[in-house]
């Protein structure tokens, strides 16, 4: 947990985002613990709050806003310790900045990294407040209490929070911070609306492409086809003439992870003019060595890879012996293609280069690196770069990548003046960083009784390192982690990775690898049910074993009951096994993600090709809750989000480029397909996990698994569009 | 030069005729809350009410707006104001990027329409893509407003 101070006259004020006066205290969290000991024995305060004269509460959220709710989960917690009036509390966005400690809105962790300092932060202005109060009135402290935004005497005098500010400023942290029992909790684990729900529905919130500054000019970049391709020439001639076109000038690539990929810019007095005039350009391109990337054939060199052996992750027991001495054994491979984010809100940024700074305003989900890179790019100081971090409008992992935050930076820089660079949505379909195609083998061997005595999972993808580290050859121990710890009790297990060169960016998506793993595991694990003769919900449950917590140095620790708990809870939610009309049928899936459990059970019809999901029902774990209608409104993004990729996600290549450019051919699911979603959260006041990701990968098998019991027939590869199954 | 009837208010905008209203409202009036989502009419974040009708704006050159009534999600209308008040009861924006444009098409669905059927909704609000996936709640708040004007 970490160091709580009142900075309330100190200097630092300045910088921080607050405005100056009020009482204001700064802590110092536990991701310092990651970062270098000096920063430790140094107060380096990240997160603040600010209680001014008036009551009014203002909270800085150093995480970013793309649907997750955090602006609101972080902040409520502050307020349930110090017993604040909800109503009371205003937000401020913090700029990207590393006094906010680390601000990476990914891998679906804001809420567990910030919750016990979150907790400490309220706990401690409430004692300071009631310090103040007993001050005031000279009484013991122990008399006093803390109820909505009151400091309550047992006399039954009360004063507003408002009214000890003054005194509260003087006064020193206390030593012994005493956090409430969480029985006690009044906004964690209940229903809170978005604090911003009035400015999405009107349409005043700003997102990065509404914002506008004095004299901002719009650009359009064209990039090239093929991933990495430069400009040999271009003729601009066309493009000037479109009304409105201002500039035509060109950006190179920067070969940096995040660097933008270059090419040529349309600078205009608005969006559809930079749009129409980069249509009318005409260039030549050196479309360079991925011109050779078609995804066809290099699923067939993917497939190739797996069925053959390959770098060894996991060998517990036996495995040839246990494949030898099989009653039955099964195989099967897996294919899974390329997705791409979508976000509604296309890439975007809005820079302002003016001598040796910078202002930013962008949708990022990385706002320090963005700001990093930026300054990189121009060789100025970071202090010189301004991030603002506007809404984002969707993130799912895209807008952790600042490319477009450089190129805004480069364009200004170029003209000498603020300008917006917006993607179109081809530009965000075709230039990303997809996540990675896959292949899969699958194979295991059962005993008479239905045991599953070996299990063999080949795994080949384009591994994310590759943007890091051009020409990484093999997926990483993270993106393998879901197979090599899958929580069977397994005597003869073993895990291997195989071949993949990245033709492409590879990037992170919501849930990641958790997709093809989640898939591929709980796709197998189904088809050994029905080759055992046993119901797929018993066999899973056989399998996953006896109650196990892992055995890591990580406070947060797998624990198979709880596993098993979600997984018995969905069934029981939806009823599992019970009469449904005909070509009706139930599918299960389960999968632990970002440290937490999921479960679900969906229940489809399958009539022609037409599949209807009526149904799902999922169970989430999540340790303690601290928003439950966030977690429940998560959940059922996710049952959205894993349908897409199930009936319709997958990128294609041919001769380098990526054949999809909008929503008619890399489509959504719409409202009319959209599933009756019901989700229970498992009450238990563990240490809070992941909700952003981990709804999503238990979605696309428990369809197939469904799928299957009506037809008889397995889907091993995604999308079921494929198939003509819709 | 054309002149636009936006949110009750006139507003000279200079620029190709082509040039589809949505760019008009945002880049050239000052109207952010209409959006730009794929600019092909396919995702319905830019649908504004045109003589009372959900358009995709970003399909409809300034040329044809002219001399009509054009209303955005900033704009007045009785059934909009008491779906945003179910937008808010219900919780249903998660990113919130899309909302306006739900909100839009879900205006002129309870303006035809006093009293939509389930297959009434989601026939009208299929021209809409939520990536966050709220299409529940959505319906769910859609619903609501309709029982709070039966009274």
């Amino acid at each position: 947990m970490g160091i709580v101070k009142n900075i309330s006259r100190r200097n630092f004020i300045k910088g921080i985002g607050l405005a100056s006066g009020g009482l204001i205290l700064a802590c110092n969290t536990d991701s310092l613990g990651h970062m270098p000991t000096e920063a430790l024995i140094k107060f380096n305060p990240n997160l603040f709050v600010q209680l001014n004269s008036d009551g009014s509460l203002v909270l800085i959220a150093a995480r970013s806003e793309m649907g997750n709710g955090v602006r609101t989960s972080l902040t409520s917690v502050i307020a349930d310790e110090m017993e604040a009036d909800w109503n009371r509390v205003t937000v401020k966005q913090g700029t990207g900045d590393s006094k906010y400690g680390n601000q990476n809105t990914d891998g679906s962790q804001s809420v567990r990294t910030f919750f016990k300092s979150m907790r400490k932060m309220g706990a401690t202005t409430k004692a300071i407040l009631i310090t103040a109060a007993s001050q005031k009135w000279k009484v013991p402290a122990s008399e006093c209490n803390a109820e909505n935004h009151f400091i309550i005497h047992k006399s039954g005098k009360k004063i507003g929070f408002g009214g000890l500010v003054e005194i509260a400023k003087t006064i020193e942290v206390p030593k012994d911070i005493q956090l409430k029992s969480p029985k006690d909790f009044k906004y964690i684990g209940k229903k809170l609306p978005s604090i911003d729900v009035d400015d999405y529905s009107n349409g005043s919130a700003i997102f990065g492409l509404d914002q506008r500054v004095p004299n901002m000019k719009f650009a359009a970049i064209q990039r090239c086809p093929v991933t990495f391709g430069k400009v040999i020439s271009f003729d601009k001639t066309a493009a000037m003439k479109v009304y409105g076109v201002l500039d035509v000038i060109e950006i190179p690539r920067i070969e940096r992870p995040f660097g933008p990929l270059g090419g040529v810019v349309v600078i205009a007095t608005n969006t559809w003019a930079a749009f129409k005039g980069k249509e009318a350009l005409k260039i030549e391109w050196d479309k360079g060595v991925n011109t050779s990337y078609n995804s066809e054939d290099y699923m067939k060199q993917l497939t190739e890879n797996v069925h053959k052996k390959g770098k060894e992750l996991k060998n517990k027991g036996d495995i040839d012996a246990a494949f030898q001495n099989a009653h039955k054994i099964l195989e099967t491979t897996i294919q899974l293609p390329h997705l791409v984010h979508t976000p509604m809100e296309v890439p975007n940024a809005v820079a302002w280069v003016q001598n040796d700074t910078c202002e930013v305003w962008a949708p990022s989900q990385a706002p320090q690196r963005a700001r990093a890179e930026v300054a990189d790019f121009l060789k100025i100081p970071i202090e010189n770069v301004t991030m603002n971090v506007t809404f984002l409008g969707g993130g799912f992992g895209r807008k952790s990548k600042p490319d477009y935050v450089v190129e805004a930076a480069m364009v200004s820089k170029a003209i000498n003046g603020p300008v917006q660079v917006v993607w179109s949505r081809e530009d965000d379909i075709q230039h990303s960083y997809f996540h990675a195609v896959s292949a899969q083998k699958m194979k295991a061997s059962l005993d008479k009784n239905g045991k599953v005595t070996g299990w063999q999972h080949r795994v080949a993808l384009p591994s994310i390192s590759s943007t890091f580290q051009p020409g990484v050859e093999y997926a990483g121990g993270g993106e393998t982690a879901a197979a090599v710890k899958a929580p069977f009790e397994i005597e003869n297990f073993n895990v291997e990775v195989g071949k993949a060169n990245a033709h492409v960016r590879i990037g992170w998506l919501r849930s990641v690898i958790n997709i093809p793993l989640g898939f591929s595991i709980n796709v197998f694990t189904d088809q050994l049910a029905y080759e055992a003769g046993m119901d797929p919900l018993d066999f899973r449950m056989k399998l996953i074993g006896s109650d196990r917590i892992e055995e890591t140095n990580s406070e947060h620790k797998m624990n198979t009951a709880r596993l098993k708990h979600v997984l018995k809870q969905a069934a029981k939610n939806a009823n599992w096994g019970k009469k449904l009309p005909e070509r009706h049928a139930q599918g299960i899936a389960v999968h632990y993600s970002f440290l937490s459990y999921v479960a679900s059970v969906v229940e489809v019809s399958v009539k022609d090709n037409n599949v209807k999901v009526h149904k799902i029902h999922t169970v989430i774990d999540c340790g303690t809750a601290i928003n439950k209608d966030t977690i429940t409104a998560q959940m059922e993004g996710a049952a959205v989000f894993g349908m897409t990729l199930t009936f319709y996600g997958k990128i294609t290549a041919k001769d380098g480029a990526i054949e999809q450019s909008n929503f008619h051919n890399y489509n959504m699911l719409r409202m009319p397909a959209a599933p009756k979603t019901h989700v229970e959260i498992i009450d238990n006041y563990e240490l809070p996990t992941g909700v952003g990701e981990p709804g999503v990968p238990v979605i696309a098998p428990a369809i197939v698994n469904a799928i299957f019991k009506v037809t008889g027939k397995r889907y091993n590869s995604l999308p079921l569009s494929d198939y003509n199954l819709v | 030069m054309v002149a636009l009837q936006i949110n009750g208010k006139k507003h000279a905008v200079e620029a190709d005729l082509d040039m589809p209203l949505l760019w008009a409202i945002r880049d050239f009036i000052g109207f952010t809350g209409t959006k730009y989502g794929c600019g092909k009419g396919l995702c319905g974040a830019c649908m504004v009410l045109m003589d009372g009708i959900a358009v995709n704006s970003c399909q409809l050159p300034i040329s044809v707006a002219e001399g009509k009534e054009i209303i955005t999600i900033e704009g007045e209308n009785k059934n909009l104001q008491l779906l945003q008040k179910s937008w808010a009861d219900l919780n249903v924006p998660q990113c919130g990027f899309c909302q306006p444009g739900q909100l839009i098409t879900a205006t002129a669905l309870l303006d035809s329409n006093d009293n939509p059927s389930d297959d009434d909704i989601e026939t009208a609000m299929s021209r809409n893509i939520c990536r966050c996936g709220t299409y529940q709640r959505i319906k769910n708040a859609i619903n609501q407003t309709v029982e709070l004007k039966k009274g």
